[in-house]
């Protein structure tokens, strides 16, 4: 399959009065189109900071994109744009949703405004073409009476209205890649399978690749067609959907998807939690990001970074118990509805 | 809309009766009267007669009624009674007019200057521009006006001799007391826009309209501007207001006839009529500024719009 975007050797550091902190350390991956791949980690693992950065959104000198970092979109060195560049470049090849539909549209501003704003920039259509486009795209989210709710201000809509406004931006272009940055946590749960589904069917209807950015692995499960699992600023494990929830390797993956709670599950018993929190990116790491909450731990693992550890073609783990030498040991997780 | 105009002109009524009567009561409870200076040495019943003449033999709450009766009836304000002959509506307009142009041009270039300012300081957070702006705003807010008046006279009047001291009736009379009183004015705009803008640039929504491909310029043109000031707005009734409530230092100092002077003398003289009159004239106009405000507010912000 073409690949649409390439992101190797992702370095990004954050300027703080304690010194530097190095959020995403050594990310690299590759999209192809009209994929789904899903980022999964628990807070403040670097999944946003990545995808931010894949349309240079952080905002310098605080957020720092190293030099050895690239990130190639549809051919395009995405960090050796101008200004200029990175304009038409911006929701035109990548769009971008984010978490939260209630401070993500400017409130004095018509939605139809906000969705116009795109159309008129990257197709050059003058306002009555591109008001026409914005009703269209209503209606393809979704948004009964699309001729009237394009002069409604946010404020006059609902959250999941809102969320569908959003994507109907961040699509209006019709970008090769689509980023939705946790698009379903502000959500009710009931609009946010609606919301999910909407995004999965665009996507087929358009052919988009999707970076899905969540924590949500009942969402992930569905949707995703590659996974991403991210701890510490890295990549730990990564695989098709079916690889990372069966066959997981990685104790972090693990402890993840059994964290998540089962309809049906009859006991009492209390919810798994992972204890201990992530390692402080401010001093400097040497070894397996994950070894300090860590089971399994060995003493290789605080001395020594594991490599990444090929099982097939998607399929790679960072984890020293891949090592030959190594115990076997069995996952904690285990599906009961195998 | 004109509901809500008709029904925030009724609670402006209802605020102006509230404050004419506590002011009346509040002067009336100041030891001494109007004439109490002047009469001191006439003889016994011319000073009985003069008391009669302006109904001050009368107990206070008479008083009211009687004047509150002249004010809603005939829009009477009534005669000054520390300069008879003179009626305080006349003399109101007269002043106020006179305060309102130093004033207004003041407001006018303050404002201006100050969002401007308020703009390049926010662009250029923590680089020279902002810290220049940031250091102006300080010594507008810290210097008194009477301080940075002095200080202009002496040089420009007194050793340039460009401009005259004092006086009234020339442009160049006007000249000195704008940059004195805009200087307040701009430091507070170039201040809260300042804050105001960089609040707004760490919104979400800003990080929309940049991921949708606007150029800085528009997303500060387009999104930040308007956003950032419409908290701005509020700051203007007192601003206003300002204009004839505040200056009387200024006046006094550039020997400007304007309203500021009767603010302070008519107290010191108990010019009953006169203190009625220039509160009736500072309430009545903070409250209307206030709707005017109010009503920019509700054309400028869909969230609050009157339906």
């Amino acid at each position: 399959m073409e690949k649409i975007l390439e992101v190797d050797n992702l370095n990004v550091s954050f300027n703080t009065y304690a010194g530097e902190v190095k959020a995403v350390r050594g990310v690299s991956f590759e999209l192809s189109r009209g994929e789904t791949l899903a980022f999964v980690g628990e807070s403040g693992c670097g999944k946003t900071v990545t995808a931010k950065s894949i349309l240079r959104l952080l905002k310098p000198p605080f957020a720092v994109i190293k030099p050895e970092s690239k990130i190639i979109c549809n051919g395009k060195d995405v960090l050796k744009m101008s200004e200029k560049e990175l304009c038409e470049f911006r929701g035109d090849e990548v769009g971008m949703i984010f978490q939260d539909p209630m401070t993500s549209l400017n409130p004095t501003m018509t939605v139809g405004k906000q969705i116009m704003e795109s159309l008129m920039i990257h197709k050059k259509l003058d306002k009555k073409a591109a008001r026409e486009e914005a009703i269209n795209m209503l209606k393809m989210v979704n948004i009964p009476s699309p001729e009237k709710r394009i002069d409604n201000y946010p404020h006059e809509m609902s959250g999941g209205m809102r969320q569908r406004v959003m994507i109907a931006i961040a699509l209006a272009c019709n970008p090769n890649v689509l980023i939705a940055d946790e698009p379903t946590t502000a959500l009710d749960v009931t609009i946010q399978a609606q919301i999910m589904d909407l995004m999965m069917d665009l996507k087929t209807k358009m052919n988009t690749a999707i970076i899905l950015v969540t924590h949500d692995l009942g969402v992930v499960a569905n949707f995703a067609d590659r996974i991403q699992v991210m701890y510490a600023g890295e990549v730990v494990e990564r695989g098709t959907t079916k690889e990372i929830i069966n066959e997981s390797k990685h104790p972090y993956t693990w402890a993840l998807l059994r964290s998540v709670p089962r309809l049906g599950n009859e006991s009492k018993e209390e919810l798994y939690a992972l204890g201990g929190t992530p390692p402080d990116l401010l001093l400097p790491l040497n070894h397996c990001p994950f070894a300090d909450r860590c089971e399994y731990c060995m003493p290789i693992c605080k001395e020594c970074k594991p490599q990444e550890t090929v099982l097939s073609d998607t399929h790679k783990v960072s984890c020293w118990l891949m090592h030959e030498k190594a115990p076997k040991v069995e996952s904690f997780y285990d599906r009961r509805d195998k | 809309m004109a509901k809500f105009i008709v029904k925030r002109i009724g609670y402006m009524l209802v605020t102006l009766f509230i404050v004419v009567t506590a002011t009346f009561f509040l002067m009336h409870s100041i030891p001494g009267d109007p004439l109490a200076h002047m009469a001191r040495n006439l003889p016994e019943q011319t000073r009985a007669n003069y008391y009669e003449k302006y109904g001050l033999d009368k107990s206070t709450s008479e008083q009211y009624v009687i004047f509150m009766k002249n004010l809603v009836t005939k829009g009477d304000l009534g005669e000054s009674l520390r300069y008879p002959g003179r009626g305080v509506t006349d003399t109101l307009l007269t002043n106020a007019s006179v305060s309102a142009q130093p004033g207004g041009l003041a407001l006018l270039v303050g404002i201006t200057i100050g969002i401007l300012l308020g703009i390049v300081a926010a662009l250029n957070k923590n680089k020279w521009p902002d810290y220049i702006v940031m250091f102006i705003a300080i010594l507008g807010i810290t210097v008194p006006v009477f301080v940075l008046a002095s200080v202009l006279q002496y040089f420009l009047s007194v050793k340039l001799m460009i401009l005259p001291t004092t006086g009234w009736g020339s442009w160049k009379n006007v000249v000195l007391p704008v940059v004195v009183l805009s200087f307040g004015t701009i430091a507070t705009y170039a201040r809260y826009v300042k804050s105001n803008m960089l609040d707004v640039m760490g919104q979400d929504y800003i990080l929309t309209a940049e991921a949708k491909g606007v150029s800085k310029f528009n997303v500060i043109k387009g999104h930040v501007l308007k956003n950032a000031f419409l908290p701005c707005m509020t700051l203007l009734v007192g601003q206003v207001s300002g204009i004839f409530t505040g200056s009387f230092v200024v006046e006094k100092i550039f020997g400007i006839p304007g309203l500021g002077f009767y603010y302070i003398n008519s107290i010191n003289d108990r010019d009953y009529t006169m203190i009625i009159g220039t509160t009736v004239f500072a309430a009545a106009l903070f409250v209307f500024v206030q709707l005017i405000v109010d009503i920019a507010y509700s054309m400028m912000d869909p969230r609050i719009r009157v339906k």
